[in-house]
């Protein structure tokens, strides 16, 4: 281990930059993401930045029960990430679909599709939580850093479809 | 020569996935499409496979920036199948909470407008102040977004400490009136980058019938509250702000006097609350079958549940949903049309709109 890389690594742990996105989420997920970051709970004490390009993102902080119609972008924005990278899955609907499980109209959970690092459960979960999954995440991402490169999803050849039995 | 630019689904201007195509000739935007779906969650489908127990806390999810508008519409149209009448307390204690709520919603798009004025100084007094709403929304409810207040026939929880809660209110309506009302309301900077652009002229909001904040800042009167009064708004004294100009700068003044009308409100919803219970005696409900309609004034517009009930049955058998977003959306093809490219992000969010209640 360089003494360039460790630099590098306590650089990512201390300034990771946020990606948001909702995949079908009710908003509340996402207002306590954005509240996180107002004045009181100030999430940029950690050097958390909202970055609106995913090219310049650490860290994919994705929201929602994942919809049949964002899985296809869900894939090609973790594929944008540049290597290392952290996803967090904000609330219960990324994890378990929560009240919307059964809709034949989602793709969810998340983990299906892309590897998650974080759940922070909660419906939604206090932005202090929010915190707190951010900062476990950038943890992860320093650790990453140190070790050889993530293994890249193809965005080519994407899952098949979940297909949803039809009951008579 | 005309070119597409198009925007979406996943863009950082936007809070949540839609897609706009617009066509330009230049720097002016001639025409915008709009694509939606990305949401969809057949949230209506859903809501026929739960009882009356579990279609509320489906139907609270609908949306998390108006969770209590959508649980009191559902509940007001389930108390008329099920020929219940909840007690004085408890249609307060919902004035209270929509109030509140319509508080937290405006300082919200405040903030994100300000942002996209480029504003970013007033973002983070917005949120400040609405953090503050949120400290009295959870004194309450005991929840800061699915508040889960509602249930058939009354609510789930008293408001214990009335006073307490009058004191932060008027606190609150102190901090508002020193600093977000006359930023918005006179501020240069607010001005100049509002007034004249996105405008929605009287005849076209009547014709694509807009509602909400939106209508009344075109010089359309109406607000449920004060024309279809439900839980204990005949007994609230308000003004409703309207402003005839139809621009971006109106949108934002009429919301802007919303907040102080909203403060008027709780103060008068607080001092009178009646003592009593807040729910019908438990027990076994049964709902009559046919189809009942409830209309509620979200801070977006109007609401409207329709729901219908077989006999006997356990589960609806159909739930509709109207949101003020999908009718307020349409009305953004006409305000982007000749406005210049880099206000389009401030014109879409003057509608305040809300894609997840849209496409459920």
């Amino acid at each position: 281990m360089n003494l360039w890389k460790r630099l590098m690594c306590a650089c990512r742990r201390r300034s990771p930059w946020l990606f948001h996105m909702n995949s079908g989420s009710c908003n509340g997920c996402d207002i306590e993401l954005v509240a996180s970051l107002s004045p009181r709970y100030d999430a940029e004490q950690l050097g958390v930045r909202l970055e609106g390009s995913p090219r310049h993102a650490d860290i994919l902080c994705i929201t929602g029960p994942v919809t049949k119609n964002s899985v296809g972008a869900i894939r090609t924005v973790y594929a944008q990430a540049c290597s290392p990278k952290a996803v967090v899955a904000i609330g219960s609907c990324p994890a378990t679909t929560n009240v919307f499980i059964d809709s034949r109209t989602l793709a969810g959970p998340l983990d299906k599709h892309i590897p998650v690092d974080v759940f922070v459960p909660g419906c939604p979960p206090r932005p202090d939580a929010i915190i707190q999954g951010i900062a476990q995440a950038a943890a992860i991402l320093a650790e990453r850093g140190m070790d050889t490169p993530q293994a890249e999803i193809s965005i080519a050849a994407p899952q098949a479809a979940v297909h949803h039995e039809v009951q008579p | 020569m005309s070119y597409r630019i198009p925007m979406g689904p996943y863009h950082p201007a936007l809070e949540e996935p839609y897609k706009l195509e617009m066509i330009c000739e230049g720097e002016t935007v001639r025409d915008a499409r709009l694509h939606i779906g990305f949401n969809f969650r057949g949230i209506e489908h859903l809501a026929e496979t739960r009882n009356y127990y579990q279609v509320i806390a489906l139907m609270e999810r609908v949306c998390g920036i108006c969770s209590f508008i959508h649980t009191l519409t559902l509940c007001q149209s389930m108390e008329q199948l099920a020929g219940l009448t909840p007690p004085p307390r408890a249609l307060y204690i919902r004035t209270i909470m929509a109030e509140l709520e319509r508080l937290h919603s405006h300082v919200l798009w405040a903030g994100i407008a300000a942002k996209l004025m480029g504003f970013k100084t007033m973002f983070m007094t917005c949120f400040e102040i609405r953090e503050k709403v949120m400290d009295i929304l959870q004194a309450i409810s005991g929840n800061r977004v699915n508040y889960s207040m509602n249930r058939v026939g009354g609510v789930n929880r008293d408001i214990e400490d009335p006073h307490a809660i009058l004191l932060m209110v008027q606190a609150l309506e102190t901090e508002m009136a020193r600093t977000i009302i006359p930023i918005f309301t006179t501020s240069a900077t607010a001005r100049s980058r509002c007034a004249g652009i996105g405008v929605l002229t009287h005849a076209r909001a009547l014709s694509c019938a807009v509602v909400g904040p939106t209508a009344r800042a075109s010089g359309v009167p109406q607000d449920l509250r004060r024309d279809a009064p439900y839980a204990a708004y005949p007994e609230m004294e308000f003004d409703v702000p309207v402003e005839p100009a139809g621009d971006v700068r109106a949108r934002l003044l009429v919301r802007a006097l919303e907040i102080m009308e909203s403060c008027r409100i709780l103060r008068q919803a607080i001092a009178k609350l009646p003592p009593g219970e807040f729910h019908v005696p438990e027990g076994k409900l049964s709902f009559a079958a046919g189809t009942a309609v409830s209309r509620v004034e979200a801070p977006r517009g109007e609401v409207m549940y329709s729901i219908t009930w077989k006999e006997n049955a356990r589960n609806p058998s159909r739930v509709h949903v109207r949101t003020p977003t999908y009718a307020n959306m349409p009305a953004v093809r006409w305000m982007v049309q000749g406005a210049r490219l880099a206000d389009t992000p401030l014109i879409q969010a003057s509608i305040d709109p809300c894609y997840s209640c849209t496409d459920r």
